[in-house]
């Protein structure tokens, strides 16, 4: 924590515990937030804002799917940006006592964004994408999220595919997502893109720019990043193996001058048309990469059983709920009974 | 209604082919109808009667490194090269299949357009209309101030060049996520106007003529400028922005658009 703590040395007034930090809190302190609060004292007074939380690696810890400096410009630049932006939308609104989930929702305004969205959603997006890399990530899932993507895709290459296609075929920036649909048909917030009887399942969705799953009341496992930026830093990853390549080969090219000249030419062409090859199916690579090396099954099965519990907890009070209601209803019909025989006595 | 500079049409007198009204400065034939041969046109239609392919990639008016240091010759071959063939020939692919034939590329975008629900051949055919569009709107040498009738126009519906200049900055920065931002001259209202288009939308669908357009997705400044979307749109504007074109599309809109109205109260 030694990287969160310093960033809240630095932002001075900012509540390091970062959600919903009430300010009477202050006078309370928990001993967790009492040696915070000392450099409060010391500096502006206490104000509730969202901060720019680190990826849990270091940020060069992805390489060399993920250089560090598409880390530090993607998080330390984009992210941070939009955090700035969120803390300055909010400040003195309603919503800058909540959650920042509940400032998603909020703000998203059955579908007619408020000007914190944008920001908002940006912030828990990239949250939600750095935790679901960790470095030598990967391989396959197991146990209870391998068997629902097998009872609900068929196979995980199945699953695979289809999520490589949602994540290319989102025009324009967006996201691409692994969720887990809620047992509700009725999301009241937004159009719910995949209504069907069968809930509690695992489904894959696509997002334009800001929009997040979190809107249709889904339970989101798995996200991976579409906006352009990606795509490029991608590029810059192929062209800097290219590069490596090509340098390999010069070195190769002065031991043996003798090759004709019209071999070396079609051998740099060749490389050269490789890469414009690649960069032609830029968008697919780089989720294949995310997907073979970088994702972190682990994060994802904890997620699907913070979302399979919240369904099961649902459908509990929904139960409990409609047995108090159908105990309401039988209680009222006796009343209504009541009322009938008495009516039913006096002569029409 | 085309607002090219120059538009022939292309007739290769196959009865399979149809009239490629999608010419600009200069004309590229399309890749794939086999030409005309001196043995007779019976003959060859015969053989020619399966279409390869339908609109082609125009090439900027310019050379791929005129634009250079502003817009960077590697940002132009994978702008154009890339990403602006791509779309032509995703368009291409989808038609094969589709029975939306012979439109022009204005009419293609409107009825694809489908007032709102648009047809999955909407993007693609929008993108290669909009950055076909884009290339012209710039040339080497671009951007200081506009001459003559376009100037005029601007100081009466902006009240200033600087106004419509911070105007037009502002929109592009507001803008979230992909899209365009464009100089239009509005039909109904008849005045010129800064709107902004999110991913392939582009004002023809309204009947609005544009004048002048900016393609803000990230493949269009982040090679040259990574995040700095302001020095990028301020680069455009004072470095890049053909006024030479943008004249000539208000001459053409003119003819559509009657600004010589007086301004008449109504009493």
């Amino acid at each position: 924590m030694g990287g969160a703590s310093l960033l809240s040395a630095l932002a001075c007034g900012v509540s390091s515990s970062s959600i919903g930090a009430p300010p009477h809190s202050f006078l309370c302190p928990t001993p967790n937030r009492r040696r915070k609060s000392r450099r409060k004292v010391r500096c502006a007074p206490i104000t509730a804002q969202f901060e720019l939380k680190p990826p849990p690696y270091p940020l060069d810890s992805l390489e060399p799917h993920m250089s560090r400096e598409t880390l530090e410009h993607h998080w330390g630049r984009h992210h941070r940006g939009h955090v700035d932006s969120l803390n300055a939308r909010i400040a003195g609104t309603q919503l800058e006592e909540m959650e920042l989930e509940d400032v998603v929702v909020a703000s998203y305004n059955k579908g007619s964004p408020l000007p914190p969205f944008v920001h908002a959603a940006q912030v828990w997006n990239h949250d939600f994408f750095w935790r679901s890399m960790e470095p030598g990530g990967g391989g396959k899932p197991s146990g209870e999220l391998m068997g629902l993507i097998e009872r609900d895709f068929g196979s995980f290459e199945r699953m695979l595919k289809e999520f490589k296609e949602a994540a290319s075929t989102q025009f324009g920036s967006g996201w691409a997502w692994l969720a887990y649909k809620a047992n509700r048909l009725d999301v009241g917030n937004a159009v719910n893109p995949c209504p069907s009887e069968k809930d509690n399942k695992l489904v894959i969705a696509k997002t334009p720019n800001a929009v997040n799953p979190l809107v249709w009341d889904y339970s989101p496992l798995l996200a991976v990043d579409v906006w352009e930026v990606c795509d490029f830093s991608f590029l810059f990853f192929l062209s800097f193996f290219v590069f490596f390549f090509l340098k390999l080969y010069s070195g190769w090219q002065r031991a043996c001058t003798d090759l004709p000249l019209m071999f070396r030419c079609k051998f740099v062409l060749f490389v050269q048309h490789a890469y414009y090859l690649d960069y032609e199916n830029r968008r697919a690579d780089y989720v294949s990469i995310f997907m073979e090396k970088l994702v972190s099954w682990d994060i994802v099965s904890s997620r699907l059983h913070i979302a399979t519990a919240r369904a099961a907890e649902r459908a509990r009070e929904d139960e409990r709920r409609r047995r108090e209601d159908d105990v309401e209803i039988t209680n009222r019909e006796a009343v209504e009974m009541y009322v009938d025989s008495d009516n039913d006595s006096e002569p029409e | 209604m085309g607002f090219h500079l120059l538009s022939p049409s292309y007739c290769c007198g196959y009865q399979a082919s149809p009239p490629i009204s999608h010419g600009l400065l200069r004309f590229r034939p399309v890749t794939g109808i086999p030409k005309p041969s001196p043995k007779g046109q019976l003959h060859q239609s015969r053989r020619a009667s399966k279409v390869l392919a339908y609109y082609g990639l125009t090439t900027p008016p310019y050379k791929l490194d005129a634009l250079e240091p502003y817009m960077s010759q590697r940002t132009l071959e994978l702008h154009w090269g890339k990403h602006h063939r791509d779309y032509v020939d995703s368009l291409n692919k989808q038609l094969v299949k589709s029975p939306l034939y012979g439109h022009t590329m204005e009419e293609l975008i409107k009825v694809t357009y489908n007032n709102g629900n648009p047809l999955p051949e909407f993007n693609n055919a929008a993108q290669v209309w909009n950055h076909d569009f884009f290339w012209e709107s710039m040339q080497s040498g671009g951007g200081k101030l506009p001459q003559g009738g376009v100037l005029q126009q601007i100081e009466k519906d902006f009240d200033s060049y600087s106004n419509f200049r911070d105007t037009f900055v502002e929109s592009a920065m507001a803008l979230f996520g992909s899209g365009w931002v464009w100089l239009v001259l509005r039909t109904e209202e008849k005045k010129l106007s800064v709107v902004r288009t999110s991913n392939a939308i582009c004002p023809l669908v309204w009947g609005d003529i544009p004048i002048i357009g900016l393609d803000m997705w990230e493949h269009a400044y982040y090679l040259d400028y990574k995040d700095d979307r302001e020095k990028y749109i301020n680069t455009f504007m004072d470095n890049l922005v053909s006024w030479h074109a943008a004249t000539v599309r208000m001459l053409r809109a003119e003819a559509f658009v009657n600004l010589g109205e007086p301004k008449i109260p109504v009493a």
